[in-house]
């Protein structure tokens, strides 16, 4: 199913307006901010007053400057002047695989982790950072603008079952976002990541999972089809298989952690019946943590 | 149609395909379960693992041995299966005699002998015969009818509880030669008679012969003895057989007088053994108490014997006048009669003070002269509640005052002071001896022995009325035994002592026989003729077939010797005869009967009972196929796992279908019981038969609208009430329509319906055939309404007396009629006490509720309605029919104001003196 593309970002703004405005934090690196870029004639992250603007929904009572409040009712937020901005690149698996779910009354994987891309590129886009996805498609740029386009490149589904991660043209020293099942070849996923560490590009795998892959819940005679029909396998006895198939995934999981502790990425695990707030937090918390590792 | 192993088949041939069961099932075991088809992204981390296990793609043997049965069942469903198949017999044309044996041994199914004959007259029927039917216990001239006008006179035929004797067999044969039929059937009992062999020839002289008879064994019982300090009971089969235990009754009354079983026994038929014996020791009180034992099930003649003086040892008191001197015993007064007593009676010793609350039949005082007045007045009040007080004279007698001026009450005669002595040494004369018995007395047939005489007796005076007494007199005319009848009692005086100081009688035979004429001693063993010559019995019950006891009524007595050795027949019915105070039972099996199976010479075919009409089993083999279709699939699901989480429900539902019923069975109950006690309900006996229970139900539910209409009652609707579960107590009023064939309840469900009828509650007894037989057993209703109401703890019944209540309670009846308008209608009697006071019109009778009411007028009938509360049955004719029916119901307000008010109407006769009291 593609989703429209009006309705998933609909779903994407209604994600991302729960959390504060994630600004990722600049770090000062050549490749990544725009010379004389600074004072960018609006608010972000800077040391500058840039104005007061009233208290919204969502601003932390830390943000509230009491000085200027306190001459009135109302509460007022001082903003600096946004001096540096971000480029973030962000991988949504677009394969047959992702469009999966075990029952009707789950999203398939590929809606959670095109609602998750999404949201994060919207707190993204609010903070000032610009979003982009990796390869040469949509190369990262500021604006709501910005948001349409992704939401339109990532409604595109790929008919390939397993979708390598896009790991050209990554812009040095940026960020990035993975998200995907990461049932494919694992190869493929080593060659992204240790290409991105070789261009100092840090970053968070987000790894979707439906919950029937963690249980596998099959008995009986039964033929294992991928969504894509390319592979197939049967067994006689499903039930046989469970353990064996539990040891492949936890060592999956264990490569993929192994691969993002060598080249100092996150990962994340996600389940599509755990709730995409819940991982929205979790991705906000962990592209901050890049930042501040490098801040 | 072929026949295997006593199944019939349709299509037989269709049976080959199970040949090919094996094939299938190798076809079936090389196929593996279909796979299912699962989208599963993670099939890239399963490429590559194989299965540990290749043999599980094999189906389970257990799944294919459902599917095998289920296949089987579908081809031997399709091969038509029939049960009972019925066989082809040639047709023959003409007339046909159908011969039953009609005896006692066939009572025990003779409703399948019915049903059988039915089944052939139906056959007869179709090849257009006409039929006569001879029934050789009774044969009657063979009338030929069409065969479909016979079943209407086959209840008629009801067995006897004689075999065919020679006159029977005589003027069967006689008609049976004369009968015009081309063919015969005989529809034997099972067991051997003389004479069936002429009766066999005479019928193949007829035509075609085929036997019936019921392959089931006949039992049967001799009578009971009394040996060893236990009753000795034998049970004979006709067969010998396989082991077999045998459960035998002891029937009686209760101390409260209802019938009951007061014991039971158990008899083993060793394997082959046609002869199976058992002991039952009872204490005498309950011995005295046993009317008749029976097999249990037997329900025939010869399956019970009745019980008569033999069993029943009387307790004789023995009382002397005079302390015995010791050493000298022959000179005891009592004992010779210790001696002739002691076999056959209980003897007991002591005070007459300690002896009277005994309550002995038999109190012998052997020169007993004074008694004091309290003595006196016990003795008499004893006697005349039915004891016999047998007195001897003596040394003391002769010179005592006792009934010198008047006849004292405890004596018949006035006696003559001082006796007399006849052929002593100081007198003339010889001793005297016997004048022959005389027709009146009880001794009457007894033989005289030459040497009985007597040398010393006292004397009687002279009067009116002493020949009247004398039941037996010396050859000069002197009395030697006087009687006279006191209430229910007697007393007897010999006239001379008890032992041999007077008289040799009591060193004779003849005063052994004479103490059992008098029913002082029962005589252990049956009779021989030649002891009962010159007396006549009297019948008092009389069996039938089916070994029901009715009232004798006016049957004529049977001379003494004829009761003992002549044949059972229609002049000599078993039953209890009794002459006098003595009782003899005549039973259908006498001590040393033998059952002999029936046999059959090889000519003749023989075949059993229709035991039921075929039944075509291929529905219920497809049924049964088609649920293991089901749990093959249930199982097929789990093994393929495609049942998943849900299996549990699908195995709920499964059970489900299978368990329609079973749930909640606690909350139905009480559901039930609160509609049942939110209102008044009236209730109806469920008898299994669907349309007796609608009928009874719509019956009520017209009552109840009447009520409802008419008075202040105004009950729910009705309820059916299953005896063996649910609770009566909540009812007021129990409609039980009497069917043939209705189960008879649990002895839990007779506890239950005993504890109703004690704690007020009242149940109508409906035999719906407007009481012809008059309650006797002459109808399948009411002696269904007999065997059903027998344990019930009914008080004595009278017909509804023209001031009972029931007719006042709230319309003013004279009669209650139903559909039937037989005035017979029967409930509790009226106190003996209660006499109608001059200037009331009703006796006083505050005596509650009658716990039952009988008739036979099917009430439910009458007052039967349709949901839309039209009359369903028609009562007899126009307007007539109408105010019965409104009479009906009126009968049925009474009854139920009655059940609800007791006897507030009754009281109203105290109205009048409540008015003059309110008066002052």
């Amino acid at each position: 199913m593609t989703p429209d593309p009006i309705t998933l970002r609909q779903s994407a703004e209604n994600q991302a307006a729960r959390l504060p405005a994630l600004l990722a934090r600049a770090e000062h690196l050549a490749g990544a901010v725009l010379l004389g870029d600074h004072g960018r004639r609006r608010a972000g992250t800077g040391d500058d007053f840039w104005q007061y603007r009233p208290a919204q929904v969502g601003d932390s009572r830390r943000m509230i400057d009491h000085r200027r409040s306190a001459m009135g009712d109302t509460q007022f937020v001082r903003e600096r002047e946004w001096q540096i901005a971000q480029s973030v690149m962000l991988w949504c698996d677009q394969g047959a695989s992702m469009r999966f779910n075990s029952t009707d009354a789950l999203p398939t994987k590929a809606e959670r982790a095109r609602v998750l891309t999404l949201a994060l590129a919207i707190l993204l886009v609010r903070g000032g950072e610009r979003v982009g996805l990796t390869g040469t498609r949509l190369p990262p740029r500021r604006g709501r603008m910005q948001v349409m386009r992704l939401a339109q490149m990532l409604s595109e589904d790929s008919d390939d079952d397993y979708s390598p991660p896009e790991h050209r043209a990554m812009i040095p020293h940026a960020q990035a976002m993975f998200a995907s099942d990461f049932m494919g070849d694992i190869a493929d996923v080593q060659l992204a990541l240790t290409k991105a560490a070789d261009r100092g590009v840090r970053g968070v795998l987000m790894h979707v999972l439906d919950p029937s892959e963690e249980a596998f819940p099959f008995r009986g005679r039964t033929i294992f089809e991928s969504v894509g029909g390319t592979l197939r396998h049967e067994t006689l006895k499903a039930n046989d298989l469970r353990d064996r198939y539990l040891e492949r995934l936890a060592a999956r999981k264990a490569e993929l952690q192994r691969l993002c502790a060598l080249t100092g990425w996150h990962y994340g695990v996600h389940h599509t019946d755990s709730s995409a707030q819940s991982a929205l937090l979790w991705l906000y918390r962990a592209m901050d943590r890049t930042v501040m590792a490098r801040g | 149609m072929t026949v295997l192993g006593g199944i019939g088949f349709t299509a037989p041939w269709l049976l080959v395909a199970l040949a090919a069961l094996p094939i299938l099932w190798l076809i079936l075991r090389a196929v593996p379960p279909a796979p299912i088809r699962r989208r599963f992204p993670g099939v890239a981390l399963l490429l590559g693992l194989n299965d540990a296990d290749a043999v599980s793609d094999r189906t389970p043997w257990w799944l294919m041995l459902l599917r095998m049965l289920a296949v089987a069942l579908v081809i031997l469903g399709l091969a038509g299966p029939v049960m009972n198949p019925e066989t082809e017999r040639a047709r023959i044309s003409g007339p046909l005699l159908v011969v039953l044996d009609g005896t006692w041994a066939g009572a025990a199914h003779w409703p399948q002998m019915i049903e059988t004959l039915q089944g052939e007259l139906d056959r007869a029927a179709t090849d257009d015969r006409a039929v006569a039917v001879l029934q050789l216990t009774r044969p009657e001239a063979p009338v030929f009818q069409a065969a479909s006008t016979w079943p209407a006179r086959l209840a008629g035929f009801q067995p006897a509880p004689w075999q065919p004797g020679d006159a029977q067999i005589d003027s069967a044969v006689a008609l049976i030669a004369g009968a015009e039929a081309t063919s015969a059937i005989w529809i034997g009992d099972g067991l051997a008679y003389d004479g069936q062999d002429r009766v066999l020839s005479a019928l193949e002289t007829l035509g075609p012969l085929s036997v019936i008879q019921s392959g089931q064994n006949v039992l049967g019982m001799t009578p009971a003895t009394y040996a060893d300090g236990a009753v000795q009971l034998s049970v004979a089969r006709a067969a010998s057989g396989p082991a077999r235990a045998v459960t035998v009754l002891a029937q009686g009354r209760d101390p409260a007088g209802n019938p009951r079983v007061l014991a039971t026994a158990q008899a083993d038929f060793a394997d082959g053994a046609t002869e199976a014996q058992t002991e039952l020791v009872l204490p005498a009180e309950l011995r005295a108490r046993v009317t008749r034992f029976e097999i249990q099930g037997g329900r025939s003649a010869g399956a019970m014997t009745l019980t008569d003086d033999s069993l029943r040892r009387r307790e004789v008191a023995l009382i002397a006048g005079r302390t015995d001197r010791e050493g000298l015993e022959l000179l005891s007064p009592l004992h010779y009669l210790q001696q002739a007593l002691e076999p056959t009676a209980d003897l007991i010793d002591g005070a007459l003070a300690d002896v009277l609350p005994a309550n002995p039949d038999v109190i012998v005082l052997a020169d007993v002269a004074g008694l004091t007045d309290s003595e006196n007045a016990d003795l008499s009040a004893w006697v005349e509640n039915g004891g016999l007080l047998l007195r001897f004279a003596g040394p003391r007698v002769a010179a005592s005052d006792v009934s010198r001026d008047t006849v004292d009450p405890l004596m018949p005669v006035r006696l003559r002071s001082g006796g007399r002595s006849v052929g002593g040494a100081m007198s003339w004369g010889e001793p005297k001896s016997l004048a022959p018995f005389r027709n009146s007395s009880p001794f009457f047939g007894l033989n005289i022995p030459e040497d009985v005489r007597v040398s010393a007796q006292v004397m009687a005076q002279p009067g009116p009325d002493l020949a009247e007494a004398v039941i037996a007199d010396l050859s000069d005319g002197t009395p030697l035994v006087t009687r006279k009848r006191m209430g229910q009692g007697q007393v007897v005086l010999f006239h001379v002592t008890a032992n041999a100081e007077w008289s040799t009688l009591p060193l004779s035979g003849l005063f052994v026989e004479m103490l059992e004429r008098l029913a002082v001693s029962s005589a252990a063993a049956t009779p021989e003729a030649a002891d009962l010559q010159g007396t006549v019995w009297q019948p008092e019950q009389v069996m039938d077939g089916y070994g029901a006891l009715r009232d004798a009524g006016t049957l004529p007595g049977i001379d003494g010797p004829r009761l003992v050795e002549a044949p059972l027949g229609p002049d000599m019915l078993p039953g209890i005869y009794a002459s006098d105070d003595r009782y003899l039972a005549r039973n259908v099996l006498s001590a040393d009967a033998v059952l002999t199976p029936a046999t059959w010479p090889a000519r003749v075919p023989v075949t059993g009972f229709r035991a039921a009409p075929p039944e075509a089993l291929g529905g219920l083999l497809m049924a049964l196929a088609l649920l293991l279709l089901a749990a093959d699939v249930v199982a097929s699901l789990a093994l393929s796992g495609r049942l998943g989480p849900t299996r549990g429900a699908v195995a709920a539902l499964a059970m489900m279908l299978m368990l329609p019923q079973g749930a909640d069975a606690q909350d139905t109950e009480v559901q039930s019981a609160i509609e049942a006690t939110s209102e008044v309900v009236l209730a109806h006996v469920l008898t299994g038969n669907a349309e007796i229970d609608e009928i009874a139900e719509a019956g009520l539910r017209g009552l109840s609208d009447t009520l409802f209409f008419r008075t202040s009652v105004e009950p729910a609707p009705p309820m059916g009430v299953n005896l063996e579960t649910d609770d009566l107590a909540f009812f007021p009023i129990l409609y039980w329509p009497i069917t043939p064939d209705q189960p008879r309840p649990s002895s839990e469900a007779y506890a239950r319906l005993n504890d109703y009828i004690r704690s007020g509650g009242l149940i109508l007894f409906d035999t719906r055939d407007a009481n012809i037989a008059g309650f006797g057993t002459a109808s399948p209703n009411g002696r269904k309404l007999q065997d059903l109401a027998a344990p019930l703890d009914i008080p004595a019944l009278e017909p509804v007396p023209g001031d009972h209540v029931l007719t006042r309670t709230f319309y003013l009846l004279q009669d209650f009629p139903g559909r039937h308008i037989s005035r017979d209608v029967w409930v509790e009697a009226a106190p003996p006490g209660a006499e109608q006071v001059a200037g009331m019109p009703f006796r006083n009778l505050n005596d509650g509720v009658t716990p039952v009411v009988i008739g036979g007028n099917d009430w439910a009938g009458a007052w039967a309605v349709d949901t839309s509360g039209n009359p369903m049955l028609p009562v007899g004719r126009g307007f007539g029919g109408e105010r019965q029916r409104e009479l009906a119901y009126r009968f049925g307000i009474n009854l139920v104001m009655h059940v609800l008010t007791g006897n507030y109407k009754s009281d109203q006769v105290h109205v009048p003196a409540l008015l003059d009291r309110l008066g002052q």
